[in-house]
């Protein structure tokens, strides 16, 4: 017979992998749609920063003396990878998906302890030191181009692209992200009504065809996943609710204020990472607080620090910045905020009979 | 009725269709019967009997000791074989002090005198003839119910509970009793409510179980006792949760269920007093569930106390393949039995032999802080940040957390994703509390005894001194006396 063991003796049939396989397929809508409209540079960025986690992982778990094969298999190198590219502009070069990558699982992961013992987001504090570190690569974008179409570059030209920094096409596509766009006509003097005139188009925006990040685009594909990732209990709605309240609430009272000074509620959701941050970025578990309330309010943190980023800070977009401050705060928020103990009230002292 | 949302529990796969249509059927009398004499909580009862000497069913074998115990009954006729140690039902396999009877094959009751109308003996009659019958809560907790009858009535209890949830996955035997002695159960509760004066009765059943709803349902109509279909969620059969549920009340934090004016007790105790009471008979019999997926025909089987899991097993048919874990009670707290050389004793609710399909054996990964135990614990805890501190050897951190609040009850491990088992964390930390406060009782008298040894030193030298003073004044006294005099 087995050693004795302890109840309970039956178990759901969920495991680590299977959450983060989850979270991998709600990304694919909106990762795939990235891959048409950037075409081959971005797919070959996505594939490098994958191949550079996994091999980063891999070495740290051997260093670290542990089995590198369950924990490379369980997914969550894969995610952070996956997260990151999505985050980079599609037609980086490699070394930038290379230096992020091995960032993120080296320094935002197992310096900390591995899967989850770290305190900040890996991926967000990946693209972080990227866009401190190089800021002209992280904040050259292209207008899409989609596969197929006549200037998008082919399979070689996409090489080129990727791994020599060269391409035919490449200087005539590039252009700003609309939240990058409007900071800098503001600095020129020039009002929103003409910065965003020909720049915003709504209906191109929502299916996410406009420049920005590898996945970031489209907010409708991320809001699908999200919503899958609700119903699958992956995660709960607290989070994203109240992050993207964080950031619509300012929007549309300062909008409301000065329209001509302030971005109003629809480019705040559809450009940047919002979607991205509020469904995949702040709801992983590990770094954002344990209980509903804690939640709530980390999700409300996220939100309007985003606003306040975008809005007056010195960057274009906000989301990471935010999540990571967040992130240091997650801790204090689960200490505040804890569930009441039956037959307790909230100090943790017995109910009167 | 209005019912209370339960906070957190979980929908495990609850199998019990396989063997819920199985009525009850009597298990044969086996060759051997071991009696442990400790098969309730609190202290252990004392022989009665010796080896050599002929019982009846029914006859005391051992007594009682102490107020929160409860006397062990011979579970048939026979021969007292043997008095000593003999492994207990535990994951352990410890033994204790076990009585192994040899059945003669008569089944002779030992005849007691009924009373005409039970309903008209004093509440302390019946208490008492409960505690004679060494009736002990069945639903797995084991509590000597005359005690619990005594302090409900000392603490006037309004409401009675009726617990016949049954919660647990793959566990019939209630469901059964309910639908098949269905006038007898509600004689039962009628006899616990005259015993402790409560006004209402509400009797909790889940709501998968809806024949017996129905049967029970019908066997009141037009009594005081209320039937309440309550959702299937576990841990609905843990009382403080049935409670929460039924009343939306909560019992204080280290208070009892009767400060709150209430009292539970389980549908099995219910029968097991209209039989105490009704027949005279005590508690020498109980119903199992033998189920799980290694077992060729899942039954409810009516068992004497003492009988072998073995024989239970073997009365269904056997394994239909090699069982890779067997347990005692359900899956989510029973315990875990290495072998099948075991008795059967009064809180047995279930054996279940289970494949290694049914049972996850799956890696333990690191927690992703996914907060999924949280969400399922019914009584507010963070299992992930307490396992985390007991890990950290912070036993303080835990306490702090509620440790002493969990019920045990496996929610959080049922949950966990990365198969992190949680509640050995809580065992082991809450084992660990035990043998500190030992600890620190012992050395709380260690040091009395060493307060004790200076201040009889002190003592002692003062009465010296004194002595030696009272020596010296007499010696000054007696010369002063002998100069006076010369």
């Amino acid at each position: 017979m087995n050693p004795p063991t302890h109840a309970p003796h039956i178990h759901l049939p969920t495991d680590i992998g299977q959450i983060m396989n989850n979270v991998m397929l709600a990304l694919i809508p909106a990762t795939l749609l990235g891959f048409w409209l950037y075409g081959w540079p971005a797919i070959n960025l996505w594939l490098v920063c994958v191949l550079a986690a996994l091999a980063t992982e891999a070495l740290s778990l051997y260093l670290r003396g542990l089995t590198v094969r369950p924990t490379l298999l369980d997914g969550s190198a894969m995610l952070t990878a996956w997260l990151l590219a999505l985050s980079l502009p599609p037609w980086a070069p490699w070394w930038i998906a290379v230096i992020g990558a091995v960032f993120a699982l080296l320094v935002g992961k197992h310096v900390f302890g591995g899967l989850g013992q770290n305190v900040f987001n890996p991926a967000m504090i990946a693209r972080v030191v990227l866009l401190i570190s190089f800021p002209v690569e992280m904040t050259t974008w292209v207008a899409p181009v989609p596969l197929g179409s006549e200037q998008a570059p082919h399979f070689l030209e996409g090489l080129a692209i990727t791994f020599t920094g060269s391409g035919t096409s490449f200087d005539a596509l590039t252009s700003a992200s609309l939240l990058g766009h409007v900071k800098t006509e503001f600095t020129r003097g020039i009002d929103l009504q003409t910065a965003l005139t020909g720049y915003f188009i709504p209906h191109e925006a929502i299916w996410g065809w406009h420049s920005g990040s590898l996945g970031e685009t489209s907010a409708v594909l991320l809001l699908l996943g999200g919503i899958v990732l609700i119903v699958k209990r992956i995660i709960t709605w607290h989070i994203p609710a109240a992050m993207l309240i964080g950031v619509l609430l300012p929007a549309v009272l300062m909008h409301a204020l000065n329209p001509s000074h302030y971005l109003g509620l629809v480019p705040h959701l559809l450009h940047g990472g919002l979607m991205l941050g509020a469904f995949f970025i702040a709801t992983d578990p590990v770094t954002s607080p344990n209980t509903a309330i804690g939640q709530w309010v980390f999700g409300c943190g996220c939100g309007l620090l985003t606003y306040i980023i975008r809005t007056w800070g010195n960057y274009p977009e906000g989301v990471a910045f935010a999540v990571l401050i967040m992130n240091a705060t997650t801790p204090v928020i689960d200490h505040y905020f804890r569930p009441r103990i039956y037959g307790r009230n909230r100090k943790g002292e017995a109910l009167l009979p | 009725m209005k019912l209370f949302r339960l906070p957190g529990g979980i929908h495990p796969h609850t199998c019990k269709t396989l063997s819920s249509d199985q009525p009850i059927q009597s298990l044969p009398l086996p060759e051997w019967l071991h009696i442990p004499l400790q098969q309730h909580i609190g202290a252990p009862a004392k022989p009665v009997v010796k080896v050599g000497d002929l019982v009846y069913k029914g006859q005391v074998i051992a007594v009682s000791q102490g107020a929160i115990s409860a006397p062990v009954h011979a579970s048939t006729s026979g021969k007292i074989a043997a008095i000593g140690n003999y492994p207990a039902p535990h994951p352990s396999g410890l033994p204790i002090f076990t009585i192994t009877l040899k059945p003669d094959g008569e089944d002779r009751w030992l005849e007691q005198e009924v009373p005409n109308d039970p309903l008209t003996l004093s509440p302390e009659a019946i208490a008492m003839r409960v505690n004679a019958a060494g009736i002990v809560g069945l639903g797995g907790a084991t509590f000597p119910t005359a005690v619990k009858l005594n302090l409900g009535r000392r603490s006037q209890v309004h409401t009675l509970i009726i617990n016949g949830s049954e919660c647990e996955p793959y566990l019939t035997c209630d469901d059964r009793l309910m639908r098949e002695r269905t006038m007898a159960v509600v004689k039962g509760i009628r006899l616990i409510r005259h015993a402790i004066g409560a006004q209402t009765v509400l009797v909790g059943i889940e709501d998968n179980k809806s024949q017996a709803i129905a049967a029970m349902q019908f066997a009141t109509l037009g009594t005081e006792i209320q039937i309440v279909p309550v959702p299937t969620l576990y841990p609905m059969g843990s009382d403080r949760q049935l409670v929460q549920v039924l009343t939306g009340k909560e019992v204080p934090a280290d208070g009892r269920l009767a400060d709150a004016g209430l009292l539970m007790h389980n549908v099995g105790t219910a029968y097991a007093v209209y039989q105490a009471i009704y027949l005279g008979r005590p508690l020498v019999s109980r119903i199992v569930t033998v189920s799980g997926g290694a077992v060729a025909k899942p039954s409810n089987l009516e068992v004497p106390m003492g009988t072998l899991v073995e024989e239970l097993f073997r009365f269904c048919g056997g394994f239909r393949e090699t069982p890779v874990r067997l347990l005692m009670g359900g899956p989510m707290m029973g315990i875990h039995l290495t072998n099948t050389q075991v008795p059967v004793i009064k809180g047995t609710s279930g054996v279940l032999a289970f494949t290694a399909q049914e049972i996850s054996c799956n890696a333990v990964s690191p927690c992703i802080r996914c907060a999924n135990c949280l969400r399922a614990c019914p009584v507010g805890l963070l299992p992930l940040e307490m396992a985390a501190h007991i890990r950290a050897h912070d036993l303080n951190g835990a306490i702090r957390l509620g440790l002493k609040d969990c019920i045990a009850c496996g929610s959080c491990a049922y949950v966990c994703p990365a198969h992190i088992p949680l509640v050995h964390y809580f065992s082991y930390a809450k084992g660990e509390l035990v043998a500190r406060e030992r600890i620190k009782l012992k050395q709380e008298a260690t040091r009395k005894l060493a307060e004790e040894r200076i201040e009889r030193q002190a003592r002692l030298t003062r009465e010296r001194e004194a002595a030696a003073a009272a020596r010296q004044t007499a010696k000054e006294k007696q010369a002063k006396a002998l100069a006076e005099a010369i």
